[in-house]
This record gives C-alpha cells, sequence and structure tokens, in this order.
C-alpha cells in the first residue's frame, strides 16, 4: 500500500477514504495468506507486540494475537483485568512499566472512553485501539467493511442498517464513521432508550422499528445487548425486546433477498438475534472473525511498516 | 503603619457607581479618601506616594467559591498557597469551601482555619461550613454555634443536598440566624454517570452526558423551598440560560436568591475538552458556545449577580486519567481577574458591572467587610493594568496544583498590585 500517514490507529475519526481504502486493499492480501499451509511471513520479524486487555475480551485478544504471530511479531499478553486496584492508576503505571520494555506496538482495550489516546501520549511505541469504553473500535468497523466488501464488492451507495443498543456502542459509532467515510448510506434502528444524544446528527437515519428501518438494506448490522440493560434499565424485558428489535425471519423479510446479516460477537441468541438467523444462509458471523484477523495483520503492517521503511522514527517525525 | 497615597490612577468603586480619575489615601491600613477630590486633601506629612498611572483601582476582588485542600490534602492546597495564589490573582477576600478532610461541620475545624488564615494567609479567608453533617446530606450542622464561630454562609461544597425534607428544615432553620444558603444543583439520579455536557459532542466521545434538566430541575426545587421558608438561598454555580430564567421567576415571586457562575462557563464551552482532556472536566460540566454567550449577557444584565473562579487544586493522581475516571474541577485564582477581563475588551460586559460581579456584589451577599473603596473602608485594593498582555505559563504558576484550563492562554490584562489591609502582598 502507499505510505499510511498515521502513527497510531486509535480510532475511525481522522482516516480519510485512502487510509481505508488502502487498509482493506492490504488486508485483502492477508486473508491469502491465512488461507495458506504456510501462514507465517516476516513482515514484522523482530518485532514485539504487547496486547493490554484491561477488559477481558477472548476473540478480540486472540485474533490480534494471531494476527501478529502470522507476520512474524513476538506476541505478549497482558490480561490486567479489573483488579483491585483503580483501573486508571494500572493503565498508566502498566503502559509505563510495559514502555520501558521497548515495545513496538501496544494494542489496548479499555472500559473507559480516551484510555487508548491517553496512552498514546505516555508511550513511544504505536498504539492500536482494540475498544475504548463507549468510543471506538475501529478494528471492528475495518472487518465488518471488509465482509462488506467482499460481498458486495463495494461500500459506497449500500444500506446498512444497525440495530440494537448504539447508545453504549463503540463498534456503532466506529462504523457510523466509516461508513459515511465510504459513502455508504447508514440507519440506526433501535428503541430511543438505546440512541445516543444527537443521533440524527452523526450521519445515520433514525429509525424506531425493524421493519421500517430494514427496509431494502444490503447489510443487517446486530449489535449485542447487555444482560444488566435488559431487565427494566433501558427495555422492560429480554421478551419485549426481542419481540420488537430482535433478528428474526419475519423481520429480515424487509431487507434485501440477498442482505447480509452481521454480528460483532458474542451473540446472545434469542435476544438480539434468533438462532435460525445467526446460523441461516445469510450470515457472515464466521466470516468476520475471520476478516478480523486480516484487518489486524493490516493495519499493524501498515503502522510498523510505514513507520520503518516510510519513515516514521519513534517521535513521529522523519528519521 | 505609615500614610500611603496612590496617585494618579482611575478609580472603579460600584459600591458607589464611582468611576474617575484621582488618588487613594490609605492610614493605618484604612481608605481616608478615594476619589477625584481626595488629592485637593493634600499629602499627609511623611506619607509614601506612589504614582500609579495608566493603571485603575478596584475594591479587592472577592472570591466566594474556593476549594482548598487544607486540612487532608494540603498536597494540592493550603490556604497559605491558595492565600498566595489569590493575591496574584487580585483577590484579597475569598470564601474556602468546606469540602476539606475532615469536613468543616465543627466549631473546632471553623477556628482552625480562621486561625490559619490568620497566621499564614496573606489575604482574608472566610471559611463557609457544611450545611450538613459531613457533608452527606442528612443531619444539619450548628448553625448558630458555626456562624459565632466565623462561617460566613452555609453550602453543602460539592455535594448536592438531594433530600428535600432536610433542605426545608436546614433553611427554616438557618433563616434565624440570617445567613445564606449557597448549593449547586444536580440530580443524583438524571445526571449519575454523567461526566460531560449531554449532546452530539458526548455522545461521539463515548462519554456518558450530563442532560440540562440535571441542574433545571434541583434548582427550581430549591427555589420553590427557599419561597416557603423565606431563606436566603444562592445558587452557587448555574452554567443554563434557563437556571437565570428559573431565577429570575423566583424573584419575581419574592423569593429571597442570588446567584453566581463559575469564571471556566464564562470563558469556555464542551468543545475545548477536545480529545479527553481532563482539566476541561468540571461540575456542572461545561456547556454549548450558545449557552456560555447567553449566561455572559444575563451577567451583563445583572441576572447573574457574581462570579467565582470555583478554584478546585487537583493532582496529577486524580486529573491523569481516562476523562470519565478523572475528577472534576480547575484552579482559576489566579486567571479569575484576567479571564473576566476577556468579556470587557470584547465589549460583552461593562467593566464596571464586571468588577461589582467580582467584588462589590459577593461582599453583600455575604456580608463581608468588603467590596468598596468608601473612606473609611478596609483598604483592600487591586491595582488592574486593563491593557498588559502576558500568557499563562504552567512554571509560573503560584498554586500547589497546575490544573488550569487556561495553560498558555493569552491574556490583556491582570492585577498588577493588590494591597490587604493597605499592605502590599502581591507586585508585578
Amino acid at each position: 500500500m502507499d505510505f499510511f500517514p498515521h502513527r497510531h490507529l486509535l480510532g475511525i475519526k481522522g482516516l480519510n477514504e485512502r487510509d481505508i481504502t488502502g487498509l482493506l486493499d492490504l488486508a485483502d492480501e492477508a486473508v491469502k495468506i491465512s488461507r495458506q499451509r504456510e501462514k507465517k511471513t516476516s513482515t514484522l520479524r523482530g518485532l514485539t507486540q504487547i496486547n493490554l486487555f484491561f477488559e477481558a475480551s477472548t476473540r478480540t485478544q486472540s485474533s490480534f494475537e494471531l494476527a501478529g504471530k502470522r507476520l512474524g511479531a513476538d506476541v505478549m499478553n497482558m490480561s490486567v483485568g479489573n483488579s483491585s486496584v483503580k483501573k486508571g492508576e494500572t493503565l498508566i503505571d502498566t503502559a509505563m512499566t510495559l514502555n520501558a520494555m521497548h515495545p513496538d506496538v501496544l494494542v489496548v482495550r479499555h472500559s473507559s472512553a480516551g484510555a487508548a489516546a491517553l496512552l498514546a501520549q505516555k508511550v513511544s511505541c504505536s498504539v492500536i485501539n482494540a475498544g475504548d469504553g463507549q468510543h471506538e473500535h475501529p478494528t471492528q468497523a475495518l472487518l465488518d467493511a471488509l465482509t462488506i466488501r467482499r460481498a458486495k464488492g463495494k461500500l459506497s451507495r449500500i444500506i446498512v442498517a444497525i440495530c440494537g443498543d448504539v447508545l453504549h456502542s463503540r463498534v456503532a459509532r466506529s462504523n457510523i464513521l466509516l461508513l459515511n467515510q465510504m459513502g455508504a448510506r447508514v440507519r440506526v434502528v433501535a428503541p430511543a432508550t438505546l440512541l445516543p444524544s444527537g443521533i440524527a446528527d452523526m450521519g445515520a437515519e433514525v429509525y424506531h422499528s425493524m421493519e421500517e428501518g430494514l427496509k431494502d438494506a444490503d447489510v443487517v448490522m446486530m449489535l449485542r445487548l447487555q444482560r444488566e440493560r435488559m431487565a427494566g434499565a433501558f427495555v422492560p424485558s429480554v421478551r419485549e425486546y426481542f419481540r420488537y428489535y430482535g433478528l428474526d425471519a419475519e423481520k429480515l423479510k424487509a431487507a434485501k433477498e440477498d442482505a447480509l446479516v452481521m454480528h460483532p460477537g458474542p451473540m446472545n441468541r434469542g435476544v438480539e438475534i434468533a438462532s435460525e438467523i445467526a446460523d441461516g444462509p445469510q450470515s457472515v458471523i464466521e466470516q468476520q472473525v475471520e476478516m478480523g484477523v486480516a484487518v489486524r495483520m493490516a493495519v499493524m503492517e501498515a503502522l510498523l511498516v510505514s513507520q520503518h521503511q516510510g519513515g516514521l522514527n519513534n517521535q513521529g517525525t522523519r528519521a | 503603619m505609615t500614610d500611603l497615597v496612590l496617585n494618579n490612577l482611575r478609580i472603579l468603586d460600584p459600591s458607589r457607581n464611582l468611576d474617575e480619575t484621582g488618588a487613594i489615601l490609605i492610614r493605618d491600613g484604612v481608605i481616608l479618601a478615594a476619589g477625584s477630590d481626595a488629592a485637593h486633601q493634600g499629602v499627609p506629612e511623611g506619607a509614601t506616594v506612589q504614582d500609579c498611572r495608566g493603571l485603575i483601582a478596584v475594591p479587592g476582588l472577592v472570591d466566594a467559591r474556593v476549594f482548598v485542600g487544607e486540612p487532608g490534602a494540603e498536597h494540592r492546597e493550603t490556604i497559605a498557597s491558595a492565600a498566595q495564589a489569590a493575591a496574584v490573582g487580585g483577590i484579597t477576600s475569598f470564601i474556602a469551601m468546606p469540602d476539606t478532610d475532615p469536613v468543616i461541620d465543627d466549631i473546632a475545624l471553623v477556628e482552625f482555619v480562621m486561625k490559619t488564615a490568620r497566621d499564614k494567609a496573606v489575604v482574608n479567608v472566610y471559611p463557609a461550613a457544611a450545611l450538613t453533617k459531613g457533608l452527606r446530606g442528612t443531619e444539619m450542622t450548628e448553625f448558630g454555634l458555626l456562624s459565632e464561630a466565623g462561617a460566613v454562609c452555609f453550602t453543602n461544597g460539592r455535594e448536592a443536598l438531594h433530600d428535600t425534607l432536610v433542605l426545608r428544615r436546614a433553611m427554616t432553620y438557618a433563616r434565624e440566624f440570617g445567613m445564606v444558603i449557597a448549593l449547586e444543583s444536580r440530580d443524583k439520579y438524571l445526571g449519575a454517570g454523567g461526566v460531560m455536557n449531554e449532546g452530539l459532542l458526548a455522545s461521539w466521545l463515548g462519554l456518558s452526558g450530563v442532560p440540562r434538566e440535571a441542574e433545571i430541575i434541583p434548582l427550581e426545587r430549591d427555589l420553590r423551598v427557599a419561597g416557603l421558608t423565606r431563606a436566603a438561598y444562592h445558587a452557587a454555580k448555574i452554567s443554563l440560560p434557563e437556571s437565570v430564567d428559573a431565577i429570575a421567576l423566583a424573584k419575581s415571586r419574592g423569593v429571597n436568591v442570588t446567584s453566581g457562575i463559575s469564571i471556566n462557563h464564562l470563558s469556555l464551552n464542551e468543545n475545548d475538552i477536545g480529545e479527553y482532556r481532563t482539566f476541561f472536566k468540571l461540575t456542572p460540566p461545561l456547556r454549548g458556545e450558545d449557552d456560555r454567550t447567553a449566561m455572559v449577557q444575563a451577567l451583563a444584565e445583572g441576572r447573574i449577580d457574581i462570579i467565582v473562579s470555583s478554584h478546585d487544586p487537583q493532582d496529577v493522581d486524580t486529573k491523569r486519567l481516562p476523562f470519565a475516571d478523572a475528577a472534576d474541577g480547575a484552579i482559576g485564582l489566579e486567571t479569575m481577574l484576567a479571564a473576566a477581563l476577556r468579556l470587557h475588551h470584547s465589549g460583552e460586559v461593562p467593566l464596571m458591572r464586571l468588577i461589582d460581579a467580582l467584588s462589590t456584589r459577593p461582599a453583600q451577599i455575604f456580608g463581608l467587610d468588603a467590596g468598596t473603596l468608601k473612606p473609611g473602608a478596609k483598604a483592600d485594593i487591586t491595582l488592574i493594568d486593563l491593557d498588559e498582555p502576558w500568557i499563562v505559563s504552567k512554571d509560573a504558576i503560584v498554586s500547589r496544583s497546575k490544573n488550569t484550563p487556561f495553560e498558555n492562554a493569552r491574556f490583556t490584562g491582570r492585577a498588577v498590585r493588590t494591597y490587604v489591609a493597605g499592605k502590599c502582598v502581591h507586585s508585578l
């Protein structure tokens, strides 16, 4: 790809169409590598990747781990979890400790919005945001885009309906940003209690009914509804939520016949999505997992190789 | 003490609506005369005469809302260090909030603050006492004894008061002692978990929002209770034009109410938070630009009575955190005047009204011996150079904490000399 002009990947915000297209093209190549028998390359040989997860996440962490290993990096996992130490103290203190070990890239997940950005100010290596609170989850949006692009051949002018708990979702925010940047039409479908304030100005058409929101959609993207938000706090009950917003065969009929069904996982079957749909012919949920590894390979290659060759040194200036 | 004459300056005294060129005569820490005719009285023999051409003399500024770290968090700020910072900012009197450890809810603690202030502070420090024990919002403190000991008002500090019955009884009881109750209003349910102004910006940042109603609803409740009890109520830190309207409406019903706003809410808006800058995390949260300009106008019209710094020193350990986890608050003693002068330079607020809101009016509301240059008044005087350009530098901050939202800000005008009872406590 062309020179990737960023030192960190903290969010989709700040990326332009060219950056995104470049990453997706690179990820297409990575898909080929992952499908070979010999999956290991030497792109990042000698470099160190540390996965720093303050929030438990099996799939994202293993996806990043595999991506690093396939590129030949040395990968270390740090699962900090929610220990008795205050989260914030752990963040900066741990970051400084790890920084002293000279990693080349830090992959961070944290429960607070802005945590990845804060960390990026304090360390001297590249930082990849693997999810910060309710802010952004850029690699998820990129893998969703890759999945869509491979199935539909393009991103521009397709209709994507993002359904469910948009309020608490970093996945939704990153997707709205990316899809708008690439010229797609974005809709959000949710009860009003699960939509953020100002949503109508965020680049999405707002719907409160699945039938209307899914009409003629090319992609139906479901979001996970956290268990603690189901019983009375944001929606009255699981059965009421499923009745109006859970994706089942009936509701899916409103979308285009060949509409893709997506979910960032982990799924709550019978809450936001019926099993028959999750496992049905329109579902690309498994492909999303595969694309996840490819996209993360692409992001690390873009960040680290452009730093080495294209010429950013650790201070972010030309060496 | 010898006599002092400050000569050839512009004298601006909101307590007499006086704006003229003249002199100020000071003897033994008391103003003998201040005005154009003061010079005609002749210079007393042996007096020190200072030519103050180009400067403006105003009554020493009075800051009615200052959080200090003493006792309990002296690493953030002591009474002495806050007083030093105040002097630099042209503030000659401030009211110290009771949010300390232990909370100022007992006579001995009020006396401790008074004694420490007397011994170590270069400006006048007045203690505000906790309205409820431990600021817990359940039991009222000893209003009578605390006011006798020197407390100048009652407040629940940073904590809003949630129990309406406690509020009613406290207001009813405080009325007997003629004490002002100063409260911040924040609905603990509606604003729960919120860390910035609710709206598009918070949504993009993935931060929980505080809706406007979380300020307005409890304020309207407080105003109703103030009306019911006929207590003197001070809305300590409002941030929204709807709050100004609610107060105006209550006044029209005869409620004894005054209001204050922090300089931050007159100078900054939510966009300043940028990418999670925690020095801009405040209570109430910074609002939109439309709100800020509406509040500036309300201040100019006198519908907001006073400006406070809401000086709230925080350390690295409470601020260098992800935004939602960081403490609220910003320091402000040293920058309040300069930030306020921006409103004068922009033509939005007349200088007389600004000084009134920064000195005369707060002294009147809280019954302090300050806020005037009348003959016979204590010689608390701030000399301002309206046109001096300066830049806020972190290294030059006198306060023990450095959490200023105005770092590297360019200001025009500042206090060049500060006198407390005729004694110079700050000079550039």
